[in-house]
């Protein structure tokens, strides 16, 4: 009973049911599901940049965003930088965080939990003998990285804990992080 | 050509229970068995495999197990001999040393053309297990020349193993078992874990299976499934059936000394790179084990069960920073072991019942117009993938089968 007052009740603004049935279209029509995004940076001086997101494809034909969007990056003082903007592993770190919480509010929407708040704290250690190519056995990337989340909801700690492991086993950050893949880079 | 009404293809529990249930009911058939009776149980297994249920749950075509200890668990040998018994007891119509080839539509039926002659025939029931051949990934492959690779249809014993370090990929219940086994007889063994299930053999004094059989959880008729394609794909459960009642799990291989690692994800330069999320896969199994015994809990709470109280095992204890890779070959990981699940075999079937992924599609074991399936997972129910699912399942397509034909006599 309870539960089916939640079901109608909980609202994370999340269309569910439109999310339901995108995913009953793209199961009938599997091409339709393969997805291209894509990001274009420029190089703006020093160690600073700009990516800029527009078009993507999927669902069979070319897609564009509402509007462009951009994302600058940059490196701080400690690494003699201009620090105009975020560096690239801090925003992997908050892609992680974003897609991790998207995934949190969408199934807690599916599952009839009403969220009131969700933060996401994320951290990765790093040794920068990798990157700066001092100690050959220390890798470039996160030697490891801790997602802390504190979430309010209409939910006991078990069931917040299952929501939260399932936005890990349906997120594409995750498993970007995760798991190894295939990166190609050419000279055009 | 040898006319029948029903050929069943294969005599393992399935066949059989169906061979019972057409008996009952009169029905004209054959079962055909490519080697012996029960010969998956007899020849694709390992030699110490024992059945992962009691043998209160292991009776065949309606036959109780009769033996002295029903908490037990009977060695996949003793399976084999108890269906040959049973086959045997029932005078079942079983043609030995007969392979099916193909199945197509002849007339109103089909023709089975098998390596000693063909029969023409109104209807087919599909018993040649869920677990024919192993699935192994891609990227195998890509591994060197020099490691050994073997599946668990392949592994017999630990000696089959070369000496040196082995990497086990899966951790459902072939995996874990051939994982403990190699770790017993002194090897060096990895195993990579991805989504995975943890249960424990006995709980508030009760074998699990004894709690999902009175609890109902095998009894969710498949059309009660919300999402039929995800349980459907779910492994065996990770039990192990050893006298001593041991649990088998990622925690007890880790006192063995293997060394848990993530998912293997990919095989490049030589080297097996494993997922970092094997504290996320940990967790989902221990969150699932937690809502199950909430269940058996609340049920026997509701009963008045007397036993010992509820409790809850520890988390799953994950290594800090588990190994993200491993050299295979050049005195590194010298054999792998694939336990990374099964597919039936239904390539003989000339006919358009696949779906996208090639898999056969039917409805609870219906595929169409008088050919059926059995013991696939969950075919009808949970208890569909168990061997005390057979005569059930049999009894309902027997009484399909017979309709069907029923309907086609009047029509």
């Amino acid at each position: 009973m309870t539960i089916q007052t939640q079901m109608k009740t909980a609202d994370n603004g999340v269309d569910v049911e439109a999310l339901r049935e995108i995913r009953q279209a793209l199961t009938d029509m599997p091409p339709a599901a393969l997805f291209t995004w894509r990001a274009t940076c420029a190089w703006l001086g020093g160690v600073h940049s700009r990516s800029t997101v527009e078009t993507f494809h999927g669902a069979c034909a070319e897609q564009a965003h509402r509007t462009p969007y951009s994302v600058e990056a940059d490196h701080p003082g400690v690494f003699a930088a201009t620090d105009n903007a975020a560096t690239p592993v801090e925003i992997v770190l908050s892609a992680l965080a974003s897609c991790l919480t998207a995934g949190v509010a969408a199934i807690a929407q599916h599952r009839g939990v009403q969220l009131r708040s969700v933060t996401a704290r994320v951290e990765g250690d790093m040794n920068l003998h990798g990157i700066l190519g001092i100690d050959a056995d220390v890798r470039n990337g996160f030697e490891a990285i801790r997602v802390g989340f504190d979430i309010d909801a209409d939910a006991t700690r078990e069931e917040i804990a299952a929501i939260v492991a399932q936005s890990q086993k349906r997120s594409a950050v995750f498993d970007i992080i995760t798991n190894p893949g295939n990166v190609k880079v050419a000279l055009e | 050509m040898q006319r029948i009404t029903t050929v069943v293809v294969g005599a393992g529990q399935c066949g059989l229970a169906m061979s019972r249930e057409l008996r009952r009911r009169s029905v004209d058939h054959v079962v055909l068995e490519r080697g012996a009776i029960g010969e998956s149980w007899r020849s694709e297994r390992w030699d110490s495999l024992r059945l992962l249920t009691p043998n209160w749950m292991n009776g065949v075509a309606g036959h109780r197990y009769a033996g002295s200890d029903p908490d037990g668990f009977m060695s996949a040998r003793e399976f084999t001999a108890s269906l040959t018994r049973a086959a045997r007891h029932d005078g079942a119509p079983v043609m030995a040393g007969t392979r099916a080839l193909s199945l197509d539509r002849a007339g109103g039926g089909y023709r089975l053309a098998t390596d000693r002659g063909d029969f023409a025939c109104a209807s087919v029931v599909i018993a040649t297990g869920a677990c024919a051949l192993p699935r192994i990934p891609r990227f195998a492959a890509d591994l060197p020349a020099d490691v050994v690779q073997l599946t668990p249809r392949s592994y017999k014993r630990p000696s089959d193993v070369p000496e040196g370090a082995v990497l086990v990929v899966g951790a459902s219940a072939s995996g874990l078992q051939i994982a403990r086994e190699l770790a017993l007889a002194g090897r060096r063994v990895t195993l990579a874990a991805g989504g995975h299930q943890r249960l424990p053999r006995r709980y508030r004094g009760r074998d699990i299976l004894w709690w999902m059989h009175r609890v109902g959880v095998l009894d969710l008729p498949y059309t009660r499934v919300d999402d039929l394609d995800r349980v459907r794909r779910a492994p065996s459960l990770p039990l192990l059936g050893d006298p001593s009642g041991a649990d088998i799990g990622l925690d007890g291989l880790r006192d063995l000394g293997v060394e848990i690692v993530g998912r293997l994800g990919a095989v490049r330069d030589g080297a097996a790179w494993f997922s970092g999320a094997l504290a996320h896969v940990c967790a989902s199994a221990d969150l699932k084990l937690g809502r199950l015994l909430d269940r058996i809990d609340a049920w026997a709470e509701a009963m008045g069960y007397a036993g010992p109280p509820p409790h809850r095992p520890t988390p799953t204890r994950v290594p800090d920073a588990p190994r993200l890779s491993a050299r295979l070959g050049g005195g590194g990981i010298g054999a792998v072991v694939w336990a990374t699940g099964y597919t039936p075999d239904h390539a003989w079937l000339r006919l358009p019942v696949f779906d996208g992924r090639g898999r056969l599609r039917h409805t609870g074991g219906v595929v169409g117009d008088g050919l059926y399936v059995m013991g696939l997972n969950y075919l009808r129910t949970a208890r569909s993938t168990h061997i005390a699912g057979a005569p059930r399942d049999a009894r309902a397509l027997a009484r399909h089968l017979v309709g069907a034909t029923t309907r086609r006599a009047a029509a």
